[in-house]
């Protein structure tokens, strides 16, 4: 039996039955290891969920589309390496529901912004980014400073994260709107705040005690950005994916 | 050939022409409607895109007002660019194609055709309000939150029993070339959609949810989407509408029946591999990076493949270059796609994309494919269906087509110079060492050397919308033209 095109042709669901076959091989081949094949995700100690806080303030920045400027992805180069610190590990990204890696650099990369400038320069930066950088281009986000923070469904957030893997206890989820509050007042017991979330940056970080706002959120999520892992307790080998 | 010339294509006329045709009242408001829809949107894409450009260049156009930051109007113009401007002449030339070649009525008639363009408008504007609102999954190209992207669905499976139905009724023994790559392009997305997007809302009431994927596999997903809604999107549906519209207008048949086949199955079989390389040197596996790298520069082989076979077509009729201002869109539409199809391969090998991710040098690529390829592809096809829809004997002007080409064309090469030399610059910045061994530049420096490059790509921009507008008036004039007597539906009298 020889093999006719047109055979092909003229018969449309066998023609999309290939085409779909066809367009399904890639796609398989390249994804489903990523899932099986353990090493994708380096073994580090340190990465955790997100505090309540800093998910709102992740989803801020999702929401003013910052990843259309700001990558937070740092490439395996000497270059990046001493402008933004250590390469990125995929563990870095593993609650990361979804990735904000990015694909321009309009601005710089993100991937390691937490701890390098105070709160009180990224209130600044953020209210008139040409008030502190004069080359910047970037908008101003003054707009935050006076808005409240909506965080009454956050234990809900929580939970749509942990539907989607994100190992969310009972406890976090229970406390999660006293979290949020407690980890933007400086005056709060944050010590359950810190047991569930070690390294949360605690602090007024808008300068407003008086109200929990957006901009608190979005400066918590900066400060931790790039924090959790400690790279002094492993070698390039440990590394390995 | 035999294959093809049996087939009531486009490249056939003097057979077509003789046969007895059967009676068949193609749906043609909805083709028409789509065809509005693609101009309205065309102008409010490139318009948006004319204001990002120069936020770029001069932030105080973000007005301190969250609507209108950069942030959010840069999903409002990619969105605006891709589905409501290259959607609705997909869906409208597939549509009107599909009858046309199959010589039957599209199926589920009237109705089914007006769901799926008020449905797909319905989508845009769903997904463009959101935008200002600040809704969106921050995925590039997949931005919609997950109430939308239902409706997406509905919407596209309506559309694919549309197609798949007018086809199973067709008169025609075989299915016409550009119909294998519509098909692919509404099965493809399709598949791409639902896994790119599938999430969990907080709650049935608002808008968030949370992507299923996280990190690196979600990375991974994305791209293999993203780099997938240009190669079925931007690719496929498009390169439909060349085995069609290229054909008609030269009044030849497509030069290589075999070498269709050979580019469809190709084409879309390695095209799905190409993902990865929007994730060098990141925190993707390495096999993963150069699989993709690998495949991304074979696919320069099928997308060249189907360069030649669109310029072949031409073959005898390049004469009509000099009298048809619209088919030189068409034939200048595949020129840019070659030369972007040679771009991104090159851009895939791994220390070429050290120097070009995350520059200027993307943006400049992806609007050689964006201008020079989707849009020049649409606006041929628009210039050769109007009169035909209308039932105009010519356009009203061909003079001015030839004004938006070399307005339209400048544009896009001030556009993707200004890129090229910003991008290379930014990314050789970024890595500069001085002589003592640190880094040269600090990065803020980077951005302002960027500025005279940012004025240049916006000039282009202008230059693209200036041509855009002038189409839109010539269109206007057109349908204002007297219905010529005696033209029967759908044969334009030239």
């Amino acid at each position: 039996m020889t093999f006719r095109h047109a055979t092909i042709e003229r018969n449309v669901l066998l023609l999309m039955v290939l085409t779909l076959i066809t367009v399904s091989i890639g796609g398989l081949v390249q994804i489903v290891p990523l899932f099986a094949v353990e090493s994708t995700i380096e073994r580090v100690d340190g990465v955790r969920p997100y505090s309540p806080l800093e998910l709102a303030g992740r989803n801020i920045y999702i929401r003013e589309g910052c990843y259309t400027c700001h990558s937070q992805q740092i490439r395996s180069f000497r270059d990046e390496a001493e402008r933004y610190g250590h390469y990125s590990l995929a563990a870095e990204s593993m609650y990361d529901h979804p990735f904000q890696w990015g694909s321009k650099r309009t601005g710089p990369d993100l991937a390691r912004v937490g701890g390098k400038y105070s709160n009180e320069w990224h209130v600044a930066h953020l209210m008139d980014p040409r008030g502190v950088v004069p080359e910047s281009i970037m908008p101003p986000y003054s707009f935050l400073q006076d808005r409240p923070l909506r965080g009454r469904d956050i234990a809900q957030h929580l939970k749509a994260n942990r539907a989607v893997g994100v190992p969310y206890t009972d406890e976090m989820i229970a406390s999660a709107l006293v979290d949020l509050g407690a980890q933007a007042n400086p005056d709060a017991d944050a010590s359950g705040l810190l047991a569930r979330y070690p390294k949360a940056v605690v602090g007024d970080f808008d300068g407003n005690p008086r109200l929990l706002s957006e901009m608190d959120a979005l400066v918590a999520y900066l400060q931790m950005l790039g924090t959790l892992v400690k790279f002094s307790d492993y070698s390039l080998k440990d590394l390995q994916q | 050939m035999s294959a093809i010339a049996a087939v009531d294509g486009p490249g056939v006329p003097a057979l077509t022409e003789v046969r007895v045709r059967p009676a068949f009242e193609p749906v043609e408001d909805v083709v028409r409607a789509f065809v509005v829809a693609t101009m309205f949107w065309g102008i409010a894409a490139f318009m948006v895109g004319v204001v990002i450009a120069l936020q770029l260049a001069f932030p105080i156009l973000n007005l301190d007002l969250e609507w209108t930051t950069f942030g959010r109007l840069r999903p409002l113009h990619t969105s605006a660019a891709i589905f409501a401007f290259g959607g609705s002449a997909l869906l409208g030339t597939s549509i009107h194609v599909v009858q046309r070649t199959c010589r039957a009525r599209l199926f589920g008639g009237d109705l089914m055709g007006w769901f799926i363009f008020w449905g797909y408008q319905l989508f845009i504007v769903l997904a463009a309000t959101g935008y200002l609102m600040g809704i969106t999954q921050s995925k590039e190209y997949a931005e919609p939150e997950w109430y939308v992207d239902l409706w997406l669905t509905i919407v596209w499976v309506v559309y694919l029993v549309a197609f798949l139905g007018t086809i199973m009724r067709r008169e025609e023994p075989h299915i016409y070339v550009a119909n294998w790559f519509y098909l692919a392009f509404i099965v493809t997305i399709a598949m791409l959609h639902i896994v790119n997007n599938l999430a969990m809302p907080v709650s049935l009431f608002g808008s968030k949810s949370y992507i299923l994927f996280a990190g690196v596999q979600d990375a991974m997903i994305q791209w293999w989407y993203g780099h997938n809604a240009v190669g079925f999107f931007l690719t496929a549906g498009f390169l439909g509408m060349m085995y069609y519209f290229i054909p008609k207008q030269a009044d030849r048949p497509v030069y290589s029946y075999r070498l269709s086949i050979v580019h469809f199955w190709s084409l879309i079989f390695l095209y799905i591999w190409a993902g990865p390389h929007h994730l060098h040197y990141t925190a993707l596996p390495d096999w993963t990076q150069t699989l993709g790298m690998t495949f991304s520069v074979m696919l320069w082989m099928p997308s060249w493949g189907g360069m030649i076979n669109g310029l072949m077509t031409l073959s005898g009729a390049w004469d009509k270059l000099r009298t048809d201002p619209a088919l030189r869109f068409s034939v200048t539409a595949v020129a840019f796609y070659g030369m972007s199809t040679f771009e991104g391969p090159v851009m895939s090998i791994k220390p070429v994309n050290a120097l070009s991710h995350y520059t200027d040098w993307t943006i400049g690529h992806v609007h050689s494919g964006a201008l020079g390829w989707v849009a020049f592809i649409v606006f041929g096809a628009v210039y050769y269906l109007v009169p035909v829809l209308w039932k105009r004997p010519a356009l009203w002007s061909t003079r001015l087509v030839s004004w938006h080409f070399w307005i339209a064309t400048i544009g896009i090469v001030l556009y993707i110079t200004a890129m090229w030399v910003s991008g290379i610059m930014q990314g050789l910045m970024w890595r500069a060492y001085d002589e003592l061994g640190f880094l040269q530049y600090a990065f803020v420096e980077t951005v302002a050397a960027m500025h005279p490059f940012y004025l240049i790509r916006a000039l282009g921009g202008v230059c693209f919308l200036l041509g855009g507008l002038i189409m839109v008036y010539n269109l206007w004039m057109t349908t204002r033209m007297p219905v010529e007597a005696g033209v029967p539906a759908g044969q334009p009298a030239r």
